[in-house]
């Protein structure tokens, strides 16, 4: 595999689909067979279930009567809009989201930047840092639960043997947000740097010698040759990191010992969870196929916002558009 | 991504101490695991917690193994992780062949279709799929967390993309001037051609199978447990150990690490190809 383009994740290379010539490819009944193998997988287990989802969202539906329940239109979303336990969770998932991926997209970006100088051992340093994104979040989360024991953990000790109060990470809202965020921020850093590493590659050094002609340093360099061109893999890791982060879920279970309620005051209860706890716990089946329709419209919104922020800003700076794709998201979105 | 650039710069010692810091924090919570895993709560909460790991860790494995079905779960997990990328490989890249070379109403469409679920939450759909699963019989069993993985978009998306710029179209024409059907121009021409993709998206998504937590905990139960189910056990009962639990994460995460360590290479390069593929 050679690297085709310098945009991440670009447009599929149409030109080879639509070029002519095709007139010896085989008809078109062959390709439907083809396709159908996938299409009957998707339609049986994820259309299906979506639209179910739907349905069972405007009933009340418990699991023992779940296929005669009464038809009760929007009620399980009135519900949910006006429960403070939906709001807490929403808040939650915006702060842990921003305080999860912020920080790691800016760390990933940098390491990237190390990584693509000349470097000994280079491959053992990239299966280093992937070593996170090997580890499942089963693993990772009860390792990180006991390294931010209060009693027993390492974190704590190392604030005490520095002099610094020690802070209560499982019971505290903010330490605990900081904690799980500490987790997927372990996990996928490595990942990221990656993503980026690739595209820094991919930029033309022809680019960086022009600026070097034109007597930019090296952090000139960076701000004006390396971003501009990272820029639609930034927009992919931001859109993938997105939708990851609205629906996160193992990480705040297991931190919690496998409970659903996100700590003793739900301070760090997630969507995920509360959909969890709703339907596994309370057995309230259509509340929490509400909420999942939810979450599925507050992904649309929020990945929709940062497309049409992405874009604003691309056609400010007078720039190309280009079209981006979900590509290498799906083994990241559904490892999560 | 072999080779190095013509003007690109060499690391200096500061580089070197960055990187080597970001290695430290990536490796360092795995072997404290081994540490953690090798002394017992009081031990962990003396003033100085210990930072070397010592030989109890195998009476602690032991109890793990008692406490939690891990070998259950290895081998179940291995069973899925298995199946789940013969599959999805075999079907990825044969609707991935149709997507790229075969020209069918309404593939633009699909192939959109395709890309725009993967947005869609693992959270929309779990209801309807357990009470489909139970309906089928299949709850508890590992095929309900087979099947609905047997494939994926991501697969079909990655093998599309491979298999346009890689195979060229004079080959697959020539075949078919030789009298091959369009079968026999799949498994002799693409296949072969498209083998180094296809060992990328094995490596991939076997991985991915293999720490999947969602689906696996809601469907599965602990009588018959992926090994990220089988964790679940180490917890219970009343004072848990932290030793034993660690002892039990460090059983059943030590093989998936072995293999990534082995294929690592192989696997950055897949996810950088991936990445950059256009």
């Amino acid at each position: 595999m050679t690297v085709a383009s310098p945009s991440a994740v670009a447009a599929p290379p149409a030109s080879t689909t639509r070029r002519a010539g095709h007139s010896h490819l085989p008809g078109r009944r062959i390709a439907y067979l083809y396709v159908l193998p996938f299409f009957v997988v998707f339609a049986a287990f994820s259309v299906y279930p979506w639209l179910a989802t739907a349905w069972v969202s405007l009933h009340d539906t418990r699991l023992s009567t779940y296929h005669q329940s009464n038809w009760i239109g929007l009620e399980n979303y009135h519900n949910l809009f006006t429960n403070k336990f939906f709001w807490n969770a929403f808040r939650n998932t915006i702060t842990i989201g921003i305080i999860s991926t912020v920080p790691q997209l800016c760390m990933a970006l940098g390491i990237a930047h190390l990584l693509n100088y000349r470097l000994r051992g280079r491959t053992f340093f990239r299966v280093a840092i992937l070593m996170p994104y090997a580890t499942s979040l089963a693993a990772a989360t009860v390792i990180f639960a006991e390294l931010f024991d209060p009693k027993l953990g390492l974190v704590n000790w190392l604030l005490h043997a520095g002099h610094l109060p020690t802070v209560d990470w499982q019971g505290s809202k903010w330490p605990a947000q900081v904690a799980v965020s500490a987790i997927v921020t372990w996990r996928w850093t490595g990942y990221n740097a990656l993503i980026y590493l690739a595209g820094m590659q991919a930029i033309s050094a022809d680019l960086y010698e022009a600026a070097a002609m034109d007597g930019a340093g090296r952090w000139r360099q960076f701000l004006h040759v390396t971003l501009p061109g990272l820029r639609p893999t930034i927009l992919f890791t931001i859109v993938v990191s997105t939708i990851g982060a609205a629906q996160l879920f193992g990480e705040p279970l297991l931190y919690h010992n496998g409970l659903p309620d996100g700590g003793t005051q739900n301070q760090y209860q997630t969507l995920g969870l509360l959909m969890y706890q709703q339907g596994w716990t309370n057995d309230r089946l259509g509340l929490a196929s509400a909420t999942a329709w939810t979450m599925f419209l507050i992904i649309v919104l929020a990945v929709g916002l940062n497309l049409y922020l992405a874009r604003r800003r691309v056609r400010r700076d007078g720039g190309h558009r280009r079209r981006m794709t979900l590509a290498a998201a799906a083994p990241e979105v559904s490892a999560r | 991504m072999s080779g190095h650039k013509v003007g690109v710069l060499r690391g200096s010692w500061l580089t070197y101490l960055l990187v080597g810091l970001v290695t430290l924090v990536s490796v360092f919570p795995l072997y404290y695991t081994v540490v953690m895993a090798s002394h017992t709560n009081a031990e962990m909460a003396a003033g100085t917690p210990p930072l070397l790991p010592s030989l109890s860790i195998v009476d602690n494995v032991k109890k793990a193994l008692e406490l939690a079905p891990l070998n259950h779960g290895l081998i179940n997990s291995l069973i899925v992780s298995g199946a789940i990328t013969a599959g999805t490989v075999a079907l990825c890249t044969l609707a991935g062949f149709a997507f790229a070379k075969l020209r069918f109403r309404g593939s633009n469409l699909l192939l959109g279709i395709c890309i725009a679920t993967m947005m869609v939450p693992l959270q929309m759909g779990v209801i309807p799929l357990y009470m489909l699963m139970a309906r089928l019989g299949l709850a508890g069993h590992l095929s309900a967390v087979i099947l609905p993985s047997l494939c994926t978009a991501f697969g079909v998306f990655f093998m599309r993309q491979y298999i346009a710029s890689a195979v060229p179209d004079d080959l697959i024409e020539a075949a078919y001037m030789d009298g091959a059907g369009p079968l026999r121009v799949f498994l002799s021409v693409v296949v072969p051609a498209a083998r180094p993709a296809m060992a990328v998206l094995a490596m991939l998504t076997f991985l991915t199978a293999w720490n999947d937590f969602f689906w696996p905990i809601i469907v599965l139960s602990t009588q018959n447990p992926t090994i990220q189910v089988s964790f679940q056990s180490l917890a219970t009962g009343y004072a848990p150990q932290q030793s034993i639990i660690m002892a039990g994460t460090l059983y059943g995460t030590v093989p998936v690490l072995v293999v990534f360590a082995l294929l690592g290479r192989q696997i950055v390069g897949g996810i950088m190809q991936g990445a950059v593929k256009g």
